[in-house]
């Protein structure tokens, strides 16, 4: 990114790195501040640790704040007392340091994704970072969000700054109508499978276009999100009347002449008319399908109508002898052992709204293991206000408390070795979900519908 | 951080492209709260394979990763950095990491070299025929050299002398205090925060 003056014109992240710029020096990276900094339990001890044996503090504890979400349980059960120590290790740095913590048991608990926007924290124009590659969700609002190693998170609960080298920019643009029944999930495992998983990598990722633009906030987090699985810095989406809509009267969004204030602010956001990305992709809405992945890294993803590929290479023989799959089956006559709806990507009332819609009346298929879990206290408190925690429990489901779950296979929701899994996350790499694990990635609406079936399925499919 | 300056040493060939972060280890042993101790983890359940590169004798003792492209994909986890750095690692060396990870090693003092693709290919090889092939790093001169091959590399200067001197970035930032106080002063009152009077009940 160059830098540029008013009247140059810039792109929407250009203009977010250029507000926070401390110092700019010759031969160095830009020394960027940090408007909000969010912390979990799994990437902060050491970081915390750091600061004391270094004598330091948090700079500004009033712009840090964190949760529990990737090793916390979401049923009863026994408790591991290595994450019990874990858990208890951010309490106690929390408290020493005087961060606000959302701990399990609280109702402002979830994963840290989830949270940020709920309490309207997450704004446009901010830079938002934290201890995981998925701060790029936050990009939905038109913020610069991106994820940081521990390191990293010491340096910005020490100074509140992070040195960063300028990304490149990189457009990408979804033109025309979805077709009906193509979610956001299908939008960005379709520009995954086009672009690859290097394809983004040192870009900031714009999200252009109609297709993006009648999206809700939840099906643009849900593309910025995965945003790092095509290995971009962050993943953007200018803000607009939806995200305005979306933050007004939230906790934490501004208020009375502030609110018109940002307002203000806020359109000025956009990219300029003329402005240059150092890279450009279009995609054609209309071409877009419900996508299920079959290998072992994102890019390995085809369309529900699709066979499994032919293996072009060593990568793509690796991944379909440890998913078990042969070239020429269809995708769906595939049969996954479990559906797992949840996570950062697909967790937010949206998303369990569109499941519960095509669970209504129907059953889980006899013998298939089916979980839910909320990516937040609050969605799980305003979807059983809304009953859909019964539908989801008449059909079969395991309704469960907020957290990471089986996004990752860390806490004790986790595949079995060889167990195959239709989810709504975004990995699908080698034991991601659990050791010897079979991650097929789909949206919501597949998740459910697969559910039902018994194999990979769209919701039109249940009509057939 | 420890400085690196140069380095020699016989290599490990890891010859898969796109090589993540949970397979660098595993999410399962991210539960521990320390910094050090993750060497054992590494490569966690690829390791159980007795076929694995990581368990053949010839390359016991290797200091220099060779890796496929896009090597530490996925998760932002340092723990990848800290399992390769517990095994003995001191130079990384592919055609291209992923920017979060090649970030972290730079954090802790790992060398990261980027080299293209017919370089890389070239160690891989010569690893692969030869384990008792030395390679040397040399930061200072920017060079990477083994009998096969003797190529220049790029890195930022910043990162180069951070490392060549081995410099805490942490009190490099706060050298100027000055700037981000200032900036401070400048900041909206109406962004967010987390101080009680900007929180309502
Ligand atoms: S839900 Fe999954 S991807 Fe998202 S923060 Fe948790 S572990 Fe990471």
């Amino acid at each position: 990114m160059a830098g540029t003056t008013a009247t140059t014109p810039s792109t929407l992240a250009e203009k977010v790195w250029e507000r926070h710029v401390v110092r700019r020096a010759e031969g160095e990276p830009d020394l960027l501040y940090v408007d909000l900094h969010l912390v979990h339990e799994v990437t902060s001890p050491q970081a915390f640790e750091g600061l004391r044996l270094a004598g330091r503090t948090v700079r500004r504890p009033d712009l840090t704040v964190a949760t529990m979400d990737h090793n916390v349980p979401t049923a009863p059960g026994p408790e591991d007392p290595i994450s019990v120590q874990q858990m208890s290790a951010l309490r106690t740095n929390c408290a020493e340091f005087g961060i606000t913590l959302y701990p399990t048991g609280d109702l402002g608990q979830g994963i840290v994704h989830v949270i940020g926007p709920q309490m309207g924290l997450t704004q446009p124009g901010l830079v938002m970072v934290c201890g995981d590659s998925h701060t790029s969700t936050h990009g939905a609002f038109g913020a610069l969000a991106f994820g940081i190693g521990t390191s990293e998170v010491e340096h910005v609960l020490a100074t509140q700054t992070l040195p960063q080298p300028k990304p490149g920019t990189m457009a990408i643009s979804v033109d025309g109508d979805l077709p009906a029944g193509v979610s956001a999930k299908d939008v960005v495992l379709g520009i995954i499978a086009r672009i690859g998983t290097r394809g983004g990598v040192g870009h900031v990722i714009e999200y252009r276009g109609d297709a993006i633009r009648s999206l809700s906030m939840e099906g643009r987090m849900t593309i910025c999100n995965m945003s790092i699985e095509a290995g971009a810095r962050a993943g953007m989406v200018a803000p607009d009347d939806t995200t305005f809509a979306y933050l007004e009267g939230r906790p934490h969004a501004p208020t009375g002449r502030d609110w018109e204030e940002a307002l203000d602010d806020w359109r000025s956001l956009p990219t300029d008319e003329g402005a240059a990305f150092d890279r450009e992709v279009t995609i054609d809405a209309a071409v877009l399908r419900p996508h299920v992945s079959w290998g072992t890294n994102p890019g390995q993803t085809v369309t529900i109508d699709d066979v499994v590929p032919e293996p072009g290479d060593e990568a793509a023989e690796r991944a379909l002898a440890y998913m078990d799959l042969r070239p020429g089956t269809p995708m769906r006559e595939i049969r996954p052992d479990t559906v797992f709806i949840g996570s950062c990507t697909n967790s937010r009332i949206e998303d369990l709204r569109e499941a519960a819609g095509i669970l209504e009346g129907r059953m889980v298929r006899e013998g298939l293991r089916a979980m839910v879990v909320p990516g937040s206290m609050l969605v799980k408190r305003q979807a059983e206000q809304e009953g859909l925690d019964a539908v989801f429990t008449r059909a079969g489901f395991e309704w469960r408390d907020a957290g990471c779950s089986m996004c990752l296979g860390m806490n004790p929701d986790q595949l079995t070795p060889g167990e195959r899994c239709a989810s709504t996350s975004n990995r699908n790499f080698e034991g991601r979900q659990g050791r010897g694990g079979r991650t097929h990635l789909v949206s919501p609406a597949v998740a459910a519908a697969t559910a039902v079936a018994g194999h990979f399925a769209t919701p039109s499919d249940l009509d057939a | 951080m420890k400085p690196f300056t140069t380095h020699t040493g016989r290599a490990l060939p890891l010859d898969r492209a796109d090589v993540d972060t949970d397979q660098i280890i595993p999410a399962v042993h991210l539960r521990r709260i320390e910094r050090t101790g993750f060497g054992p983890f590494l490569f966690g359940e690829w390791r159980k394979d007795p076929a694995f590169v990581l368990n053949d004798p010839r390359y016991a003792g290797a200091s220099v990763l060779i890796a496929g492209p896009n090597f530490g994909s996925g998760s932002s986890r340092e723990h990848a950095v800290w399992a390769l750095e517990d095994a003995g690692f001191r130079a990384l060396i592919s055609e291209r990491f992923a920017d979060i990870f090649r970030t972290n090693c730079s954090k802790i003092g790992l060398l990261t070299v980027e080299l293209p693709a017919e370089s890389v290919r070239a160690l891989m090889d010569a690893v692969l025929d030869d384990p008792s092939t030395e390679i040397t790093v040399d930061l200072r001169e920017l060079r990477v050299s083994a009998p096969a091959v003797d190529e220049r590399f790029e890195i930022d200067p910043y990162t180069r002398r951070r490392l060549l001197e081995g410099l805490d970035d942490i009190a490099l930032t706060l050298a100027n205090a000055e700037a981000i106080e200032a900036f401070e002063r400048g900041r909206a009152t109406r962004l967010p925060s987390m101080a009680p009077t900007g929180r309502p009940a």
